[in-house]
Parts: structure tokens; sequence; C-alpha cells
């Protein structure tokens, strides 16, 4: 039985732009008041601080960018705030979530 | 107890019911295919009785409002509705993530242009099987292959996700390799491999469907094998027939989800309709949110009031949710007992006894889907 090679882990960086997959979305569930990703036959609960980097994204912005924003608007250590875009977002990217 | 005819009852002593969160909208029963499994009741509704256009904008509109996220347009064969794009169209604005579940087979450049610009979000496609003559023996629908396939080249080259769903049973089970190499190939998101639920159709072709433990024990081999290999997601969930627990069935009655059939009824589930005790309220009479929360097919067994022994002082009630209504009434004749798959059930040997009949049981004798075909 011939099969394909696991995939490569997924390495997202500060010169991507990533944006969401058709069939992906963050959405607000006004009727729970929570915040959820929208995917193929399951809707995934998005932590405040997903939601904040997720809303970043449009598909054209580098993360570098991105990165700056989010280290200016919550007063916190630029070196922390890559590391969890770039660990959240690789994560994503990983399960097809997100494209670059 | 109190509450507005359309919110949640709240009398102070108990938790108001949860809001849905998914809508299964079964378009029509009408389908090229008569596969033997099929989860569509035995008494097939007809295209006379089918809800129109307006009826169902209104039911998303309202679906919407009550807190579905997801609805899944599903039949029958969804694409049999002319008016299919439409609807989607509108659950799209609303918001709503749409999910077509289809055979595939009226799937053409032409058709997938239009869900593609309906701004469908996602496409479950069906397969029978890998092997061409198979898939054509269990549909008994003439080179259903191809036409599959084409329709798989055409959703991901509309960059729709896609998942492949595969129902198993005794005959195509030993090819779950070839299931999955299939996905990688069609470059599938997802892959469901569904084991055959029995009721109804299933439920008659039973013996000819249920596979062995052997055969069981070789799939759970194969489907951890491909976890491992990543890059693809699998739902694969072990049938309850060889579980010690049963399933919840639905993530509870009543908890999560609900079904609109063709003509309109509200249904806890697709296969609630086989359980003579209730009474199914129509969208045509009453709005959606009254039948969630007031309606007696809801409410009847609705959370843990209902439960008998062994599940009514059983650890795991809000976890098994007592297993499966439909399943209960189809084997015990009482939908209101615990489900026999549970080993705790006084009628598991209920179970045992089909397994080792279906043992004993060629794969080739079906009783396939028919509309107006007597029930026996």
């Amino acid at each position: 039985m011939s099969s394909p090679l696991p995939t490569p882990p997924v390495k997202v960086t500060e010169d991507d732009c990533p944006g969401f997959s058709r069939g992906y979305r963050l959405q607000h569930d006004r009727v729970r008041e929570q915040w959820v990703i929208q995917a193929p036959e399951r809707a995934l609960l998005a932590d405040p601080i997903a939601v904040a980097i997720l809303q970043e994204l449009d598909g054209q912005t580098r993360l570098g960018t991105v990165i700056d924003r989010l280290a200016a608007r919550y007063e916190a250590p630029r070196e922390q705030i890559a590391t969890d875009v770039l660990a959240l977002l690789s994560e994503l990217t990983e399960k097809r979530i997100l494209r670059l | 107890m109190s509450g507005t005819p359309d919110s949640p009852m709240t009398d102070g002593t108990s938790t108001p019911p949860p809001a849905p969160m998914s809508l299964l909208a079964e378009l029509t029963h009408r389908c090229p295919l008569s596969c033997p499994y099929c989860s569509n009741p035995v008494e097939l509704e007809r295209k006379a009785q089918e809800l129109g256009t307006e009826d169902w904008l209104r039911v998303l509109e309202e679906a919407a409002g009550m807190g579905v996220l997801q609805v899944h347009f599903s039949g029958g064969e969804p694409m049999a509705r002319p008016d299919l794009y439409t609807l989607i169209s509108h659950a799209h604005r609303l918001n709503l993530y749409t999910n077509l579940i289809t055979s595939g087979v009226l799937i053409t450049p032409e058709t997938m242009k239009r869900l593609d610009e309906s701004g469908l979000d996602h496409v479950q496609l069906s397969f029978q099987d890998t092997d061409g003559p198979e898939a054509d023996r269990l549909s008994d629908f003439k080179s259903v292959q191809p036409r599959k396939l084409e329709a798989a080249r055409l959703i991901t080259q509309a960059g729709i996700p896609l998942t492949l769903n595969f129902v198993l049973q005794k005959a195509n089970i030993s090819r779950i390799p070839a299931m999955f190499a299939l996905a990688r190939q069609l470059d599938a998101q997802r892959v469901e491999m569904a084991h055959t639920q029995y009721y109804g159709w299933a439920l008659k072709n039973r013996a000819a469907l249920l596979p062995s433990r052997t055969q069981l024990e070789e799939a759970g081999r194969h489907v951890e094998a491909e976890m491992a290999k990543g890059g693809l997601a699998i739902d694969y969930v072990t049938p309850d027939y060889y579980a010690e627990r049963p399933k919840p069935c639905m993530g509870g009655w009543g908890q999560r989800f609900l079904n609109v059939s063709p003509s309109g009824h509200v249904l806890p589930c697709h296969a609630a309709e086989t359980i003579p005790s209730l009474h199914f309220d129509n969208v045509r009479d009453h709005s959606l949110s009254h039948i969630w929360y007031h309606s007696q097919a809801f409410t009847l067994f609705r959370g843990t009031d209902w439960m008998p022994e062994p599940c009514a002082s059983c650890a795991r009630k809000e976890i098994d949710w007592g297993g499966c209504r439909c399943q209960a009434l189809a084997l015990l004749g009482d939908a209101s007992q615990t489900d026999p798959v549970c080993s705790l059930s006084p009628h598991r040997h209920l179970i045992d006894d089909a397994i080792a009949e279906a043992e004993q049981t060629d794969e080739q004798a079906f009783i396939y889907r028919r509309m107006g075909q007597k029930t026996f």
C-alpha cells in the first residue's frame, strides 16, 4: 500500500499574509454571546486572544504589521506577542483553517 | 410551567433548554439513488407534500434568529430542488454556515457554478464504495462512481472544502485504506466514516450490512494508522453495536439539533418519525422556536427526567443521554427504554444475537429503498 508522507509542520513567518480559507470564518454568535470559528461540520469556540488575532487577518496584511498593531494595542512585549501569534497561526494553517 | 410561547421556559426550578446549534434541512426525499441503508423514513414523503420556497426561507430566518449556526441542506438529494440556490444564498446572507450533503450525481459545471455563486461553504459528498461496480450495486444506479469523481473534481476546483462520506458496512469495510487514498487523491479535507445506523431501511437489511467483530477490529487499525499520517481530518466512531455504552444520540434529545422534514415536520432527529407516540408539529402551523421549546416531540425526551433505570441512577446519564430513542423503539418497541446497546440494559442480548445472525448472512441480500414500497 502506498501512502503519502506525513504533512510537514507548517511554520508561519512574519512575512506571511494569512487569511481564512474558503469554508472557514470567524463569527460572533450573538445568541450565546461568544465567538466561534465556523468550519466544516463544526463550530470551534475561539478564546479572546485568538479572536483579537484573527480579527486582524485579511489575507493581505503582513503578520509583522499585525504583530506591531497588537503589541501597541495591548501594550505588551512585541516578542511575546509574536511568539503567540506565530504559534496559533501555524497550528490553524496546518489544519487548513487559514491559508498563506 | 411558564414562559412566553416563543421563548425558553423559565419556571425557576430547571435550567432552560439550550438554543439549537444545527439545522438539518431535508429539502426532499426524492433521490436518483436507492441505497439500502438510506436514513430516510421507510414511508417517503412525495413531491406534492414538500414545503415551498417561501416556507423554507422563513424557516432559515427563524433558525438563525434562535441561534442556529450551521444549516445542512440534505435529502434525499437536495439538488433535486430547483430552489436550492435561492435557499443557500438566503442562508448565506443570514450568516448561517451552509453545508450541502449530496450524492453528487446532479453536479455539473453549470450547477457547480451556481452553488459557488450562492456562497456555499462546504460540501459533504457521499460515496458508497471505492469500487465502481460495488457502488452501482449499493446505490442501484448505473455508473455512479465516475459521476461522483467528477463532482469531487468540480467541488475542489471551485475551492470549496470537501468532505467524503462513506457509509461503512460488511461489503465495503475492508476497503477503508482505499477510501483514505481516494480522499487524499481528491484533495478532500475531511473523511467521515459513518457506520450504518440500523433503523428504517438499514434495519430491514441489518443482517446483510452489519460487519463482524474481526472486520471491525481491522477497520480500527486502518483508521488509527491513517490518523497518524496527518493532513486529513478523520471522523470515525465505533459502531454502537460493538460498544459498551450507547452513543449520545444527537448530543442529547433536543439539546443541539433540529431537523425539518420535506413536508415541514420538525424532528429532534431524522429517524424520530419512527416513534409512534410522538406528535410532530409543522412549520406551516407554528414557529420553529415554539416547536423547539414547547412541542411534545422535543420536550418528551429532553433532559433526564424521562429516564428509566438503569439510566436514571447512572453517572453517565448526561454523557450518553440514554442513547438513541429510535433504537430503543426499533428493537424494544418502547422509545422510553434504555438504548439496548448499553451493556447495562437487560436487553443487550438482542444486539449480541443480531451480531451473531449477521455473521451467518450473505452480504448480497438487499432490500432497496423505493418510494411507495410496502413496509414489511
